[in-house]
């Protein structure tokens, strides 16, 4: 039952549109900052193109697919229509409005903060109001899923929530707590000094906020991810999903541990204690039991798919696989990602071994191989398998498909493995131009080249998703029935009323971040003296 | 499914994941704030409470060390990018009342070929700052010393508003920027000159250089690099004078002289 398809669609549009603006930009920092370019001439054009990428990459297309996934979901699963669809074009005016309020400044050179923006240095204020207004209109979907979980309990009394509803709910929520750290930081210290109101900024206090966000927003963008493994993939495959409680406990072991963790990001930062910087270590290393569960669950998954396809034996199922299936195709190479994408993790998140790699291209390397890897891959996978529920017309180019998943897996894994090897040479992120020339940097220059070849390869595996997705709006109608998710091997016929909502683990949420970031917040903003002159960017010129 | 009370102590969800997540927080809280630390001494050294104290990141006062002072005077102008922001029409007319008197060296208008700073359309707040160390003496001049010796706070507002009020000489680009000044010199830690002093960006604090006499810019270059003037914020131009070779000088000074 899908009753808001243009709604949906023009989610899906608008991330995938800003998706393909921002694309361009990542191969073109890539290339200007190796040594297939002379050192560039203005590096604040570099700068300004790194804001806008990862302003793009980060808010705008993630929040959009987050969304317009949601309310398929909740159409698709619920099997009614979607209460409030009047708010929801609403928030998605909001994204759409901030998104250009926040990139305008940006080309401008008005805004040239860096994604993370990097106080003291303070942009144009329409750039964070851009910004707010696109975690305003999310919150508006966070709403819109709350209610509509709420009125189907209160009319199915007893039932227990589909589980794609229940795990799209868990990541609403989630959202909504993690992006309250951002938003104190912009709302009372940046949009202050911004609009003129202050001159100073507590740029550790500003971190410390932007750290509750920065790490919980990273599975905010997996939440689609590990949805489609678990609802889409056993159905597209055919086979069955090994547990629906499984699923239900992997989504709410992020919903605790995955917020109050982000203080690994300040692992360098004097100001917070070394006490809890090892909680949040711990509680980081935390996050890796939901992601071994699901990796657990989706694989037995897939092995019943292989045994009732005809594999025999301990591995004989993997063969018999549908290999030439996209969605197939995806979820393998999306483990073999998050595989070494959560390997890498876990040195970030160890205070010692970070000390090597920290604020090196390491990091960037890790980032793009698990966000633009490993998540944004099944990101390509749920628009294949949604797309002609959406459009009412078959996807039919599967040789395309399959095509560009396989390019973006291999110019993923070309960009990021040399980038996560010259990061613990020593390169050092966030810079506009290297002296390859120098002996001690020239080891970096070979590899580098090789991850512009790997950059180069992903921009045309980008323009191909573009292009089977205006492929897939021209081809003849077709009635693809009604959507159907993953059925697991035993129907929940009755979970625990802990499995079928949200407060206590809501409460454990809030209760864990309050002992992990309470005292850290309230240290620094009783002590005096700690603010420091704003660096106004594009002032005066 | 039941409809069993949530939170209640009888539910075993309720318990047992509370239960797990409070004994995780202590077992790490006990290991990251007592345990890790003894095994570095400090407990032994420090005492346990304020082992605990410093694992929480909380600033006590220690056991105060000499600050080191320099033997000579610094700057002490604090600047942010709000310092001077919307001078009235009266601060510039008060401004070129007090400017008659720079008109010596520094031309009627804020331009002259005696060498000295050209100051017409310079960031008021540079101009506020250098006559504040003047005045201070963080920054030497036999010439300069005794003409601010008078000036209050106010005056230098003043006149800072007003040569910021002048026109600035027209910028011109000609082909063939040097490198010291659009990307520096990255592994001796020198950023770009334009970063800071105009064709790339501007900080606060910072003036613009383009057309600006040789022999000045060459005379502060060598200042700076030998510590004769020592009022730049943080060190940061010592830093870069230090660091730079003899023919960066050069093609600095060559390319800002050669601006407008």
């Amino acid at each position: 039952m899908l009753n808001s398809r243009r709604l949906i669609l023009a989610h899906f549009w608008l991330a995938f549109g800003t998706f393909a603006f921002a694309l361009p930009l990542g191969v073109w920092q890539m290339y200007v900052r190796s040594p297939l370019h002379a050192w560039i001439s203005d590096p604040e054009l570099y700068y300004r193109s790194v804001t806008a990428h990862g302003t793009v990459m980060a808010y705008v297309m993630p929040t959009l697919v987050a969304m317009g996934f949601g309310y398929f979901i909740t159409e698709a699963s619920l099997k009614r229509t979607l209460i409030g669809r009047h708010w929801a074009w609403l928030g998605f005016a909001l994204v759409a409005i901030g998104t250009v309020t926040a990139v305008v400044p940006v080309a401008l050179g008005r805004a040239t903060v860096l994604y993370t923006f990097y106080p003291p240095l303070i942009g144009s204020p329409f750039y964070y109001i851009g910004v707010a207004l696109v975690v305003v209109g999310s919150w508006i979907w966070v709403a819109l899923m709350s209610v509509n979980l709420y009125h189907w309990k209160h009319d199915n009394p007893g039932v227990p929530v589909p589980f794609p509803m229940f795990a799209s709910v868990a990541g609403s929520y989630l959202w909504a707590w993690t992006a309250v750290g951002a938003a104190i930081e912009l709302l009372f210290q940046i949009i202050p000094v911004s609009l003129g109101l202050t001159s100073t900024i507590d740029a550790g206090l500003a971190r410390v906020f932007f750290s509750w966000t920065l790490h919980a927003i990273v599975y905010f963008w997996l939440m689609p991810t590990y949805i489609a493994y678990y609802t889409i993939v056993p159905r597209a495959i055919g086979g069955r999903l090994f547990s629906d409680t499984m699923g239900r406990i992997a989504f709410i072991l992020f919903l605790i541990v995955a917020m109050p963790i982000g203080i690994h990001h300040v692992f360098q930062d004097p100001d917070v204690g070394a006490g809890f910087k090892f909680m949040h270590s711990v509680f980081t290393a935390m996050v890796s039991i939901p992601t071994l569960l699901t990796v657990f669950t989706i694989c037995a998954s897939v092995e019943i798919a292989g045994k009732l396809r005809g594999g025999r034996g301990v591995l004989g199922w993997i063969g018999a696989l549908p290999w030439r299936n996209p969605i197939m195709l995806a979820v393998a190479f999306s483990f073999v990602m998050l595989g070494f994408g959560g390997a890498g993790g876990l040195i970030n998140m160890s205070y010692q071994l970070d000390n090597t790699i920290h604020n090196t291209q390491w990091i960037t390397g890790h980032f793009h191989l698990i966000f633009g890897g490993a998540i944004v891959i099944m990101y390509f996978a749920i628009a294949y398998d949604v797309w002609p529920h959406l459009t009412g017309r078959a996807l039919t180019c599967y040789g395309l498909m399959r095509a560009q998943l396989w390019t973006w897996f291999i110019g993923m894994i070309v960009l990021t493995f040399p980038w996560h090897w010259v990061g613990i040479l020593g390169m050092p992120r966030r810079m506009a131009f290297y002296d390859y020339s120098d002996p001690t940097l020239a080891a970096w220059a070979f590899p580098v080249v090789m991850s512009v070849i790997g950059g180069a390869i992903l921009l045309v595996s980008g323009v191909i998703f573009i292009a089977v997705l205006i492929d897939g709006q021209r081809t003849s109608r077709v009635d693809p029935g009604s959507y159907r998710f993953s059925v697991a091997v035993h129907e929940p016929r009755s979970v625990p009323a802990a499995l079928n909502g949200f407060g206590l683990w809501l409460g454990l949420m809030i209760g864990l971040t309050i002992i992990n970031y309470g005292f850290p917040i309230l240290n620094l903003l009783s002590v005096s003296g700690t603010a420091v002159p704003a660096v106004l960017v594009g002032a005066m010129r | 499914m039941n409809d069993q009370r949530i939170f209640s102590l009888r539910n075993q969800w309720f318990t047992t994941s509370v239960g797990i997540v409070v004994l995780l927080a202590v077992a790490a809280a006990l290991v990251g704030f007592i345990w890790l630390p003894t095994l570095e001494g400090n407990v032994r050294r420090y005492g346990l409470w304020n082992t605990i104290c410093s694992a929480a990141g909380l600033i006590r006062p220690s056991a105060s060390e000499p600050v080191v002072t320099p033997t000579y005077p610094i700057t002490d102008v604090v600047i942010t990018s709000q310092t001077l922001r919307g001078a009235s029409a009266d601060a510039i007319g008060r401004g070129a009342t007090l400017a008659l008197r720079c008109t010596m060296c520094h031309g009627a208008r804020g331009l002259s070929d005696a060498n000295t700073p050209n100051l017409a359309g310079q960031y008021g707040v540079a101009i506020y700052k250098e006559l504040q160390d003047f005045k201070s003496g963080a920054r030497q001049s036999a010439v300069m010393a005794p003409l601010v010796a008078n000036l209050s706070d106010e005056d230098m507002r003043d006149l800072a508003a007003y040569y910021a009020y002048l026109p600035r000489p027209h910028d011109y680009n000609p082909a063939g920027t040097p490198q010291i000044v659009v990307s520096g010199a990255p592994m001796r830690n020198i950023p770009p000159c334009g970063a800071c002093h105009g064709e790339l960006s501007n900080k606060a604090g910072s003036p613009w250089l383009e057309g600006e006499p040789a022999a000045y810019l060459h005379s502060q270059l060598m200042a700076f690099a030998s510590g004769a003037r020592h009022n730049d914020i943080s060190e940061q131009m010592r830093n870069v004078a230090r660091q730079m070779t003899p023919s960066e000088i050069e093609a600095a000074v060559h390319y800002y002289e050669s601006q407008p």
